[in-house]
């Protein structure tokens, strides 16, 4: 009779902590039924594809944040990092190895920062990086919907920020609203990485794409597509595949997620 | 040889894309790794140089060497927020700050090494297409740069002729839209026949979310785009580039060619210099002179046209796109201002001025009193509008300027002197500030009949510019009334919309006043 009793407390008690990894620590917000919508596909490939639920980061990765990263693993200091991993523009707007100074405080996001630094930052962190289908589904909701593509006055924000300059001063994280999973930045503040950054490359040029196997390289077609909001897309897939892994860039920061 | 080699560093691309996607590791992860494959020398050129790039409208000057030769083409990307016309700024992506592009000047069989830098604090990736390059994407697959960094690629001018450079990154029409464009000459051997002046204008169109003239900073807008419904069409990359003190120049009996392109994205030109007969065309931009004594050339989008001909007497000859709403109302004006002794032979100026009424049965009709008096009621709006009704006599001076070098400019000259027995003058003129509500009538109403200004005394018909709104008209009277001499209060909108309802109003008034200096 108690050894029933004790399994019963047993599976009570692995419940609860099934229930405690549902619920995502304060500093991420899960993303559920999320669905992809591929801009580069081919004829065959599917329109949407199920993207498995998963955590992604509230806001991206602070100043303050890779602060401790780098104390913490000190081969990605500026000064110690090899060039292979990070280009020479890493971190170069903070004022030393250990001191992000005065042009750039603890809560902007971090920026000058290579996919590899992401990468490993996201590693120390227990997390990983988002993949493009994860960022592009979590980057789909507004502030209202899951589904923000028909959100007029969101999609038109969105637009606003990509053909405006750069601000000389970089917001902190978390200052725009926060979107339907309660994650905020995705768009207005800087481009992130993707751990599959490079996959959905494009050359972005009208003439180049049609010597280009058409399996792979849908470009000249989207973008005749009367759909608005691909263009802000064709925008953040042309960015992304502009760059190589090393690379760091004055607008290009990171956010880890993780799986549920 | 050349084309052989670009092919190979595409293939070259594409397999290292499919590594890419599951290997990071040692050179090749990245996306696109420069091609391993060694570019032989070119035997054909001599020496090297670097080439000089210029900002329209002036053009690099003609190259004198008889061979080709290596040249090293410097151009860097920066998105900058600039004037698109007064009180109206627009983020513009630009290929060396300014739009249109640098005008970039080589000769045929030259091996030009291209270094395409994206400015550390660009948003953006860019690229390049030269329709001068013949490789696959015109240099496009090989310069996709990341804002920070830097390309290099060559190719050898195979073809003469006066091509068009764009950036190629997706999606490509907004980026062409927001003033990746500019001029690649690739001179035939032997160059261009000489000529006094040579100058880059180039045509484009801006979709700017408010309509023409909304002032502050313009974001683009796609549905516009799409529509090909641009609010502006400009020369040179803003409304008024090529106007006042900065109007391209030349002295009667001097050759001009004008290297003219379209960067579009959407509109065909039709370039016309009114006043002008090119003496030569070379038809899209090819090395031939196809034909004599055109009138208006066309110049589709991703084109150009080189234009040539010989100034025969002195004016302002104004460069407009002939699809006449783009030049009067969407900004594509500029002018060429030719000085020198007049050829009366040629153009005798006006020789007989005198009414002609034709038939006056249509005047005041229903719809046209009907016009009137929703204008009327407009102009109330507007002027129940504190944001346009509390504009500083600073900035309406500033803003009448505008109005002034859209509208005005044309009959009473850019240095609003007029034209001595025909147009009166404004420059220190009495009758402009003793007879303020006359002004006012001048330019709602029209005007007939003698007009006494500094003692002489003018005939001529002013046309009434009725369609003018109730705050250019203010502020165009308050910048002619407080300029050249001239010192005067400001004209308010209350006070135009008096003139207006006066003129609206049934009765002797509707009609001209007669002048008090009759």
């Amino acid at each position: 009779m108690s050894g029933r009793r004790h399994k019963i407390s047993l599976a009570a008690l692995s419940l609860f902590v099934t229930a405690a990894v549902w619920a995502a620590p304060p500093d991420m917000a899960c993303v559920y039924n999320g669905v992809y919508t591929p801009l580069f596909r081919s004829l065959t490939d599917p329109t949407n594809v199920p993207v498995k639920n998963f955590r992604l980061d509230v806001t991206p990765a602070t100043n303050a944040k890779f602060l401790e990263f780098v104390r913490a693993n000190p081969r990605w200091q500026r000064s110690q990092v090899k060039r292979i991993f990070a280009d020479e523009n890493y971190l170069k707007h903070w004022a030393g190895d250990l001191d992000p100074g005065t042009n750039a405080l603890p809560d902007q996001p971090v920026v000058w920062v290579s996919w590899f630094a992401a990468k490993a930052y996201a590693q120390w962190q227990g997390k990983r990086l988002p993949t493009v289908a994860e960022w592009e589904a979590a980057a789909a909701a507004s502030p209202a919907f899951a589904d923000g593509t028909k959100d007029v006055a969101f999609q038109r924000d969105i637009f606003r920020w990509y053909s405006t300059a750069a601000p000389a001063v970089l917001p902190g994280v978390g200052s725009g609203p926060a979107n339907f999973w309660g994650i905020h930045d995705l768009h207005g503040l800087v481009w992130e990485w993707v751990a599959d950054f490079n996959t959905a490359t494009v050359t972005g040029d009208a003439r180049g794409d049609t010597g280009l196997d058409r399996q792979l390289f849908c470009g000249a077609g989207a973008v005749g597509a009367k759909d608005v909001e691909n263009f802000p897309a064709f925008m953040r897939y042309g960015f992304r595949s502009s760059l190589k892994a090393a690379y760091t860039v004055h607008n290009l920061g990171f956010r880890c997620a993780k799986d549920l | 040889m050349m084309k052989q080699n670009i092919l190979k560093q595409t293939n070259a691309r594409h397999l290292m894309l499919a590594a890419g996607l599951f290997l990071f590791a040692g050179t090749t992860l990245a996306a696109d790794a420069p091609s391993n494959s060694v570019k032989p020398a070119d035997p054909e050129a001599i020496g090297q140089e670097i080439a000089t790039v210029t900002q329209a409208p002036n053009v690099p000057p003609p190259i004198k060497r008889k061979h080709s030769a290596k040249v090293i083409v410097n151009l860097e990307v920066k998105e900058v927020t600039k004037r698109l016309a007064d009180g109206v700024d627009y983020t513009f992506w630009t290929f060396g700050g300014d739009v249109p592009g640098s005008f970039i000047r080589i000769r045929v069989g030259d091996d030009v090494e291209f270094h395409l830098n994206n400015a550390p604090d660009s948003k953006l990736p860019h690229n390049i297409d030269l329709h001068a390059v013949t490789g696959p994407g015109g240099g496009a697959t090989s310069s996709f740069t990341a804002p920070g960094h830097s390309s290099q690629f060559s190719f050898k001018a195979l073809n003469p002729g006066l091509y068009i450079y764009h950036c190629a990154t997706a999606p490509v029409g907004m980026h062409v839209a927001n003033g990746m464009y500019g001029l690649i000459l690739v001179e035939p051997e032997g160059g261009l026949p000489p000529v006094d002046h040579e100058y880059y204008v180039m045509q484009s169109e801006f979709y700017t979310s408010g309509a023409y003239g909304v002032e502050g900073l313009q974001s683009f807008d796609m549905n516009k785009a799409m529509d090909e419904r641009p609010p502006y069409v400009v020369f040179n990359g803003a409304v008024g580039s090529l106007v006042g003190d900065k109007a391209l120049t030349a002295k009667v009996g001097e050759t001009v060619r004008l290297f003219v392109g379209n960067g579009g994205p959407n509109l065909t030109s039709s370039f016309h210099v009114i006043g002008e007969i090119f003496d030569n065309v070379y038809q899209e931009g090819g090395t031939l002179p196809t034909q004599h004594n055109v009138q208006t050339t066309l110049i589709p989008a991703g084109g150009s046209a080189i234009v040539e001909f010989k100034t025969d007497v002195p004016g302002t000859f104004i460069l407009v796109d002939h699809a006449l709403f783009r030049a009067f109302n969407k900004g594509a004006l500029g002018m060429l201002k030719v000085s020198g002794p007049p050829d009366l032979l040629t153009y005798s100026g006006k020789e007989v001025d005198a009414i002609y009424l034709g038939s006056a049965a249509e005047a005041g009709s229903d719809a046209e009193k009907k016009v009137v008096a929703l204008k009327a009621q407009m102009a109330a709006e507007i002027k129940g509008n504190p944001k346009i009704a509390g504009l500083t006599k600073d900035i309406q001076i500033e803003k009448g300027k505008g109005v002034y070098m859209q509208t005005c400019f044309v009959c009473h000259q850019p240095n609003g002197l007029g034209v001595p027995g025909q147009i009166p003058p404004l420059a220190e003129s009495d009758f402009l500030l003793k007879n303020r509500d006359d002004a006012i009538r001048a330019v709602v109403i029209g005007r007939t009949g003698e007009t006494l200004v500094n003692g002489k005394t003018f005939k001529g018909t002013m046309i009434p510019l009725a369609y003018l709104t109730d705050d250019q008209i203010a502020n165009v009277l308050t910048y002619v009334r407080n300029t050249w001499g001239n010192a005067g209060d400001a004209v308010s909108t209350t006070d135009v919309a008096k003139i207006r309802a006066e003129a609206a109003a049934p009765g002797p008034s509707a009609t001209p006043p007669p002048s008090k200096f009759e």
